[in-house]
């Protein structure tokens, strides 16, 4: 439906994505959200969140999601899953989106597509994907039950996710790029005490062996440059994250690390055009903060159509 | 007519409901637990309706059927694997944004 005329597009249905389209669509703004895979967003590969306010026994990432995504279809909101834009255009007074599928306008549009694991991007990591080698530690550390794991990547997400592992696997050996480990000092203390943790600081990854499946991995110490090979029969990669942005290169300011910058109100350098959650250039990414941004996004998205 | 689901087996059906099937299947290995398994569930839904007669899906809950995934060589979920003749022919891991058509066309190179 190309000439349909929405309120308000979202993109991205994650949690800044799906409070921006309960508070629009509450409004009575006429609301798409579309979404490049099924609505949930990286907290759907969190099996147990534990600081969403009001869940004191903690919720699964895909449940707390799937009650966002109910609410604001309860409110109006019509959400197209599967569907990835591909390019963004501002035009007089709106802006329209094109997908795989067809293109969109909408007066307003915010931007919650959030982020990305990054890739190692060494030999092995896509031939083993899947055998060996995951990005979702809550997805698969099971199959790992008594095996030797690498968890690359030594900040929040690796440490965090390391943890969970060193339940299953008979040892996860921790790879950090430097000489230290960026996580939070409290999951470090806490990490370091079990028994099955190893750590090796100042590594990088340069290959991922095997056959049909992984069998080890290659790290070169940084500074002696020495070589060593771990064997491991998984590998966890937790490097940190890249903003998704690649189809609004030009369109809106980036940060220099592709991040879309905003003020207060989320909007971006291009009036119109928002953005919440993950995407935006910030130091803390929570999901609190993520659906805050979207009802700060929605409201001020509302405000903008009132004047047009 | 009654809609065509994907056929929840457990270890004791593989080789009955899969290995012997007259028909290609498509195997999708999942968990409750897993945020991408449950993603792929509607459009795997989709699938078997479409492709009813054709291919028929079945689906694995890893949770409660461990060795059959272990078995047929599963380390990640979601991942589908295709079986023809009995025989592993194709596999795929993880949820894609062109998800359906992906699928579909692994299907259809290993329909005669």
């Amino acid at each position: 439906m190309p000439d349909a005329l929405y309120d308000v597009i979202i993109i991205g249905g994650g949690p800044a994505g799906l409070t921006a389209a309960i508070y629009a669509s509450r409004e009575g703004l006429h609301t798409l959200l579309l979404e490049k895979m099924a609505c949930g967003g990286r907290v759907a590969l969190t099996a147990h969140i534990e600081n969403w306010p009001g869940t004191p026994d903690g919720i699964n990432g895909m449940d707390l999601t799937e009650k966002f995504k109910q609410q604001a279809l309860k409110f109006g909101t019509q959400i197209t899953e599967f569907a990835e834009v591909t390019k963004v255009e501002p035009l007089e007074k709106a802006v329209q989106i094109t997908t795989d599928n067809g293109s969109y306008t909408g007066k307003t549009l915010i931007v919650a597509t959030g982020s990305v694991l990054k890739k190692l991007n060494v030999p092995g990591e896509d031939k083993f994907y899947g055998k060996g080698v995951s990005y979702c530690a809550t997805c698969d550390g099971p199959f790992y039950k008594g095996k030797d794991v690498a968890v690359i990547g030594c900040g929040d997400s690796g440490l965090q996710e390391g943890e969970s592992l060193l339940g299953f696997a008979k040892s996860v050996t921790f790879i950090a790029y430097r000489s230290f480990m960026k996580a939070r000092q409290s999951l470090q203390e806490r990490v370091k005490k079990k028994p099955n943790a190893k750590f090796l600081l100042n590594y990088i990854v340069t290959s991922i062996n095997g056959n049909k499946t992984v069998t080890s991995i290659t790290a070169k110490e940084r500074q002696t440059n020495e070589e060593r090979i771990i064997d491991v029969q998984g590998v966890f990669v937790y490097i940190g994250f890249m903003a998704n942005t690649n189809f609004l290169q030009g369109v809106v300011d980036l940060d220099p690390v592709g991040c879309i910058v905003t003020n207060d109100d989320m909007q971006t350098s291009v009036p119109g055009i928002y953005a919440a959650g993950d995407v935006r250039s910030k130091k803390i990414r929570q999901i609190t903060n993520a659906c805050g941004e979207g009802t700060i996004a929605a409201l001020a998205a509302r405000d903008y159509i009132k004047e047009l | 007519m009654e809609e065509v689901k994907p056929i929840n087996i457990g270890d004791d059906q593989f080789e009955t409901e899969v290995l012997k099937a007259e028909v290609p299947v498509l195997v999708d290995f999942w968990a409750p637990w897993c945020g991408p398994c449950r993603m792929a569930g509607p459009v795997l839904d989709k699938i078997a309706e479409e492709y009813e007669g054709k291919v028929k899906v079945c689906k694995v809950n890893v949770e409660d059927q461990r060795q059959v995934a272990i078995d047929n060589g599963i380390m990640s979920i979601p991942t589908l694997n295709f079986y023809k003749n009995g025989e592993l022919v194709d596999q795929m891991t993880g949820v894609t944004p062109n998800f359906e058509s992906d699928i579909k066309k692994k299907i259809e190179s290993h329909l005669d």
